[in-house]
């Protein structure tokens, strides 16, 4: 079962697991629906569906609409992805498109 | 922020005044308005406190809020690091006025997978801005996202970004920027923000330090190029510069008296308000003295005094010159006298002219006095010596205040260094000098020079007592110049002889009156026998008629008896 991601457009901010209380806690911050923005949510989707199944939530917030956010969670560069658990908490930076340094940022992978 | 159509030249750029002291002087109005400017300098050259001054000011002064992006200091930090500088950062924070942003960046905790830019930093900025109703923005350090991130060329990209979005907002900006060895800033931040850069500079020479600045570049605005020392203190900034780069004081033809009656008649009635008097002399030749009466006349009159001690404590010159009559403590008790007593080595040679001024713009003295301003330049070089009084002497009077300065002559030598500069400066060139003559010390006082008075070109002595000061004319006589008991002798010597020399005419004078009366006697005399004579021809006149009448009776009887015819 894959949660579905939504749509910052027509949705933004919304926890897209309903299920409480997972193992990686994942926030994707954004600035509106730019070519960067769509990439990461795909690659974000593609990594957690391989190798977080069922062990995780994601929650993407934009920053257009929520400005307030990029200032408490200290967020500069967009996207922005933060593992908030487990702690220690995890930023990565960027499209995600570089999959080893995602893997790497969210503890997946050993660091080289 | 130039949506105004323009009244003005075009040539005029708006600016935003920083509110402080000198900065605005030296840029002709502020920073420009709209436009972000560049602070470069060392650490510890006090770059945030300039920026924060400038949002302060905003507020209190102009009414603009103002953002403070930090990415060093934590908010409670800055607050605490210019609460010193008695600015209450929470209170503007709770109305509104001010809003702290620290914007953290950790490398450490950042991991890059892909690209992306910093419209998060541009979001936080805006929202920040846009939450009080910002018009003037600090950035520091942004040198600091170099280290957050690893993509240089985004990072590039994006600052002139920023700055381009800063200008779109109609932000006045201050960024600041370490300096770098070849560059300006380390980051090479002035290549982003070229309107206008200001260089910060902190430096040790002979152990003292003194804080500089200089404008580097301000497009399309003439602006000072020197470097001008600045200082930090309780009050904020104080930038020193040339308050005027032309000489147009206005003067005023007031006098003022030295409160010695007859040196104000020397000087052709007193002192210009709003002149610089030097006085010159040995040690001990009766300048601090000099000083304390102009001190105490003007607060006398209700004027407000400085008095800059580099070698005396206050309490030493109110004991000082209670000796000789004059009672400065009054005054200080008063309020009308303030004191300012440092070490000359204290401090730098601009420290001290800054603080000066900062004591001068607060107090608002009509007289100062520099006693002595010899310590104060004594081990500088002379062209420093120079710009430092020329700006001071500027500075003075620009705000119409008569400033005394004592200088030490050393014996041995007619003039001094400080002399020589400070003579060009000042209006008015008093002179004391002891004399030795005849086993005694005594003090000459003369006007080298005085502008704009018909002053007095003669010497006179210049004699200090209990009583005070009191300026007698010298004894001129075929022996030459005479001062001291020398002039007393000569004078009582001059007197004796003159008093023979009234009795000799006073016993001639009574001898004469007596012959007079002699001779008065005689003519008397004489009058009187002539009198007498007149009397005897009268009568023997009449007798002798008589005697005729008779005669020709007599010859009618004869005819008549004879009866001839």
């Amino acid at each position: 079962m894959t949660p579905p991601i939504k749509r910052p457009s027509r949705s933004p901010g919304v926890v897209s697991n309903m299920s409480d209380h997972k193992e990686y806690e994942l926030r994707l911050y954004i600035a509106g629906t730019t070519p960067k923005s769509v990439l990461a949510m795909k690659n974000l989707q593609r990594y957690c569906d391989e190798y977080l199944e069922g062990r995780y939530s994601i929650e993407i917030i934009d920053l257009l609409t929520k400005p307030q956010l990029a200032l408490g969670d200290q967020i500069l560069a967009v996207p922005t992805l933060v593992r908030r658990m487990p702690v220690p908490i995890r930023r990565i930076i960027g499209d995600l498109s570089n999959e080893e340094r995602v893997l790497i940022g969210l503890d997946l992978r050993e660091r080289p | 922020m130039q949506t105004k159509p323009s009244r003005q030249v075009l040539s005029n750029l708006p600016k935003a005044p920083t509110g402080i002291d000198g900065l605005d002087e030296i840029t002709n109005g502020g920073l420009p308005l709209g436009r972000p400017t560049l602070v470069a300098g060392n650490a510890g050259c006090g770059k945030t406190l300039l920026a924060m001054e400038f949002l302060v000011k905003g507020i209190t002064e102009h009414d603009e809020p103002g953002v403070f992006i930090s990415f060093e200091e934590s908010p409670a930090d800055l607050a605490q690091n210019v609460a010193s500088l008695g600015y209450d950062l929470n209170k503007f924070i709770k109305n509104k006025q001010l809003l702290i942003d620290q914007v953290a960046v950790e490398r450490s905790e950042i991991e890059e997978a892909g690209s992306y830019d910093l419209e998060g930093l541009f979001i936080r900025l805006g929202h920040s801005i846009d939450s009080i109703g910002a018009k003037r923005i600090v950035l520091d350090t942004m040198e600091t996202l170099f280290s957050g991130f690893n993509n240089q060329a985004t990072l590039r990209a994006e600052l002139r970004r920023l700055f381009q979005w800063l200008k779109q907002r109609g932000m006045t900006a201050i960024i600041t920027g370490e300096r770098g060895d070849t560059s300006l800033t380390r980051q090479g931040l002035e290549e982003y923000v070229s309107d206008c850069v200001i260089l910060l500079d902190h430096r040790v020479e002979e152990q003292i330090s003194t804080r500089r600045l200089r404008v580097v570049k301000y497009r399309g605005s003439v602006h000072g190029t020197n470097e001008y020392p600045f200082l930090i203190d309780e009050d904020g900034i104080t930038v020193m510069p040339v308050t005027s780069l032309n000489l147009n004081h206005s003067v005023s033809s007031q006098r003022i008296s030295t409160g010695i009656d007859q040196l104000d008649v020397m000087l052709g009635g007193g002192l210009y308000k709003g002149s610089s008097v030097l006085v010159s002399g040995a040690a001990g030749t009766g300048k601090t003295n000099i000083a304390g009466y102009l001190v105490d006349t003007a607060c006398r009159a209700g004027s407000k005094s400085l008095y800059v001690a580099f070698e005396e404590s206050p309490e030493q010159i109110i004991r000082n010159l209670s000796s000789i009559g004059v009672n400065l403590g009054a005054h200080a008790k008063s309020g009308r006298l303030q004191f300012r007593a440092v070490r000359s080595a204290s401090e730098g040679l601009e420290m001290h002219l800054a603080s000066l001024y900062n004591v001068v713009k607060q107090f608002q003295p009509e007289v100062v006095v520099i006693d002595p301003i010899t310590t104060l330049v004594g081990s500088s070089n002379p062209r420093d010596v120079q710009n430092m009084l020329s700006r001071m002497m500027d500075m003075l009077k620009s705000e119409r205040i008569t400033c005394l300065l004592t200088s030490l002559t050393r014996p041995g030598k007619s003039l001094g260094q400080t002399e020589n500069i400070v003579s060009s400066f000042a209006d008015t060139w008093l002179q004391v000098r002891g004399t030795e003559f005849n086993g005694e010390r005594n003090r000459l006082i003369y006007v080298l020079k005085s502008r704009g008075t018909a002053h007095s070109n003669q010497v006179r002595e210049f004699i200090i007592s209990e009583r005070g000061i009191q300026l007698v004319n010298v004894y001129l006589g075929a022996e030459g110049m005479l001062t001291g008991s020398a002039r007393v002798a000569a004078e009582a010597h001059q007197k004796s002889s003159e008093l023979l020399r009234q009795t000799k005419l006073d016993g001639r004078r009574q001898q004469l009156l007596q012959e007079q009366l002699a001779l008065k006697t005689q003519l008397q005399t004489l009058t009187t026998e002539l009198e007498l004579q007149e009397q005897a021809i009268r009568l023997h006149d009449s007798i002798e008629k008589e005697r005729a009448k008779y005669d020709a009776a007599d010859k009618a009887a004869i005819k008549v008896a004879r009866g001839s015819k």
